[in-house]
């Protein structure tokens, strides 16, 4: 047991901060505070021009949607930097527990993604004057920790896929801006075509989303418990399917001798 | 002679390398389908249809714009990851007819967004392609490219001192779509950052291509892209000259 902790601990935050490159942490800010502020910005004035919907839609939507922003990119990346450090064959050969070694991977990337999203929510709220209740700040800061579990479910995916894939940046762009179009981030669900709203629902993000605007308006965490369910037992599902595909790939890759080349 | 060799074999040779890269795919054809599905879908769920063709340019100028941020941010940062950087520094010609061609080149290459974003708007949205002023389109986005590939050589010039100039070019790709207005009227933007925009090449490229293809006077808009792409010149030179000389003698280059 004491190894598998061991493992899940410190190996998660090893490889965290092997991340972002230990020596310049600064990248950080521009990366994780700034560019979500941004895309907040964007997309409300996107909104005003459009007349479509207040800008609490699109704080709200646009924060929450950041926290998949380290869940995909850590959990694939984290398979990328250890074949491009050649230390991804050592690893794989040892007999630590693979669950163990990729779940301690997705906890710093879960903290990360939470951070974020909170932040984008706070500071786009202030910039843009949205006001929140007071009694919603507790329910929302659960929320977004529940929405950043979830898109880490589909980051680890996204990280079976850099097992196959050598340049899991594309994928993790992919995924991200996939998010961004049908999950309800800046065009409601129901104005997209009908498959694309059933895709939409099926994805990380989507009820969670649902349930911080229905927080941001008043509504209580009673009422909204079922989306915040909903969204995890979605990343519950994306979690299990990542370690499944992971576990596969990884058999997979050592049969082909395909674990350095992709 | 030997200036218009330099010129031409940074432009072939950074185009060979950047098509090949599925990383630039994504950003100069699929992302700016993203962003043209997102305003699309806005301004149909806001009632303003017409607005379509108005946002498929938007989009497919963001597409040029991201393409050229991504690919200039990152035109030091791979020479110096190849390790030849130092290189191409200490070679007899200066360093701006090394990198002008590089951006300029990466902006052509924003042409895939435009086209693909405009071929996507017409299959699934319907979008009516109608050209107002067809000749002053074909003027229009060339001149657009150079200015956008221009300010792209300002920017590559001020990342050769930082190693993770990548970092900041994903920063500096919305803040700059917000404030010249690729995707909406800067009317509804505070004033102050009006100015802001004045003197961003986007600001003008989206005018100039909006006011051929739409109908208007694009004739202000495309001198301010020539005369902002020269202005560029000029403090790229500088800057470059700057730069090179504080990474010299930091003995940096390698390592920024």
């Amino acid at each position: 047991m004491r190894p598998a902790l061991r493992v899940f601990f410190v190996g998660g935050l090893l490889s965290y901060r092997a991340l972002f490159n230990w020596l310049t942490p600064w990248i950080l800010v521009p990366t994780f505070l700034i560019a979500p502020l941004f895309q907040i910005l964007l997309f409300a004035y996107i909104g005003r021009s459009a007349h479509l919907e207040s800008d609490k839609f699109y704080v709200v939507g646009n924060a929450l949607q950041y926290t998949s922003l380290p869940c995909l990119f850590a959990m694939a990346n984290m398979l990328g930097d250890e074949r491009w450090s050649q230390t991804l064959g050592i690893l794989l050969s040892s007999p630590a527990s693979r669950l163990a070694l990729f779940l301690g991977r997705s906890l710093p990337v879960v903290l990360n993604g939470a951070l974020v999203g909170a932040f984008g929510f706070v500071a786009g709220s202030l910039l843009l004057h949205v006001h929140v209740p007071l009694s919603a700040v507790a329910p929302l800061a659960l929320v977004i920790v529940v929405t950043a579990v979830s898109c880490t479910g589909l980051g680890l995916v996204n990280g079976a896929i850099g097992l196959r894939v050598r340049e899991s940046a594309v994928s993790s762009n992919i995924v991200f801006g996939l998010l961004l179009v049908i999950c309800g981030v800046n065009v409601p669900l129901h104005e997209l075509p009908g498959w694309l709203e059933t895709v939409g629902r099926g994805l990380p993000l989507t009820h969670g989303i649902e349930a911080a605007r229905g927080l941001a308006d008043g509504a209580s965490l009673s009422t909204v418990g079922g989306l915040v369910a909903t969204e995890a037992f979605i990343g519950l599902v994306w979690g299990v399917v990542g370690c499944v595909a992971l576990r596969l790939l990884e058999t997979e890759s050592r049969r082909r001798a395909t674990l350095e080349t992709a | 002679m030997t200036i218009l060799r330099i010129l031409w074999a940074g432009f072939t040779m950074n185009i060979r390398q950047v098509v090949r890269s599925s990383l630039f795919v994504f950003t100069s054809v699929i992302e700016p389908l993203i962003m043209a599905s997102i305003a699309f879908y806005t301004a149909k769920a806001g009632g303003r249809p017409e607005a379509l063709f108005y946002l498929a340019i938007g989009a497919g100028i963001m597409g040029m714009w991201s393409t050229t941020l991504f690919a200039s941010g990152g035109v030091v940062s791979w020479q110096r990851w190849q390790g030849t950087l130092e290189l191409l520094v200490a070679s007899p010609p200066s360093m701006l007819p090394i990198i002008a061609p590089q951006t300029l080149s990466n902006a052509c290459v924003g042409l895939y967004s435009m086209t693909a974003t405009l071929v996507f708007g017409r299959v699934l949205f319907h979008i009516p392609l109608h050209l107002a002023h067809p000749i002053a389109f074909a003027f229009a986005v060339p001149v657009a490219i150079i200015a956008m590939g221009l300010l792209g050589l300002v920017i590559g010039a001020s990342f050769v001192l930082y190693r993770e100039a990548n970092a900041l070019s994903n920063m500096l790709e919305f803040p700059i779509a917000l404030v010249t207005g690729i995707l909406f009227s800067t009317s509804v933007l505070p004033g102050w950052t009006k100015p802001i925009g004045w003197i961003l090449a986007p600001t003008w490229a989206v005018r100039v291509v909006r006011e051929s293809a739409l109908g208007g006077d694009p004739l202000l808009p495309f001198a301010m892209c020539l005369a902002l792409g020269a202005a560029y010149v000029v403090l790229a030179m500088w800057l470059l000259q700057v730069v090179e000389r504080a990474a010299r003698q930091k003995a940096t280059l390698s390592l920024a």
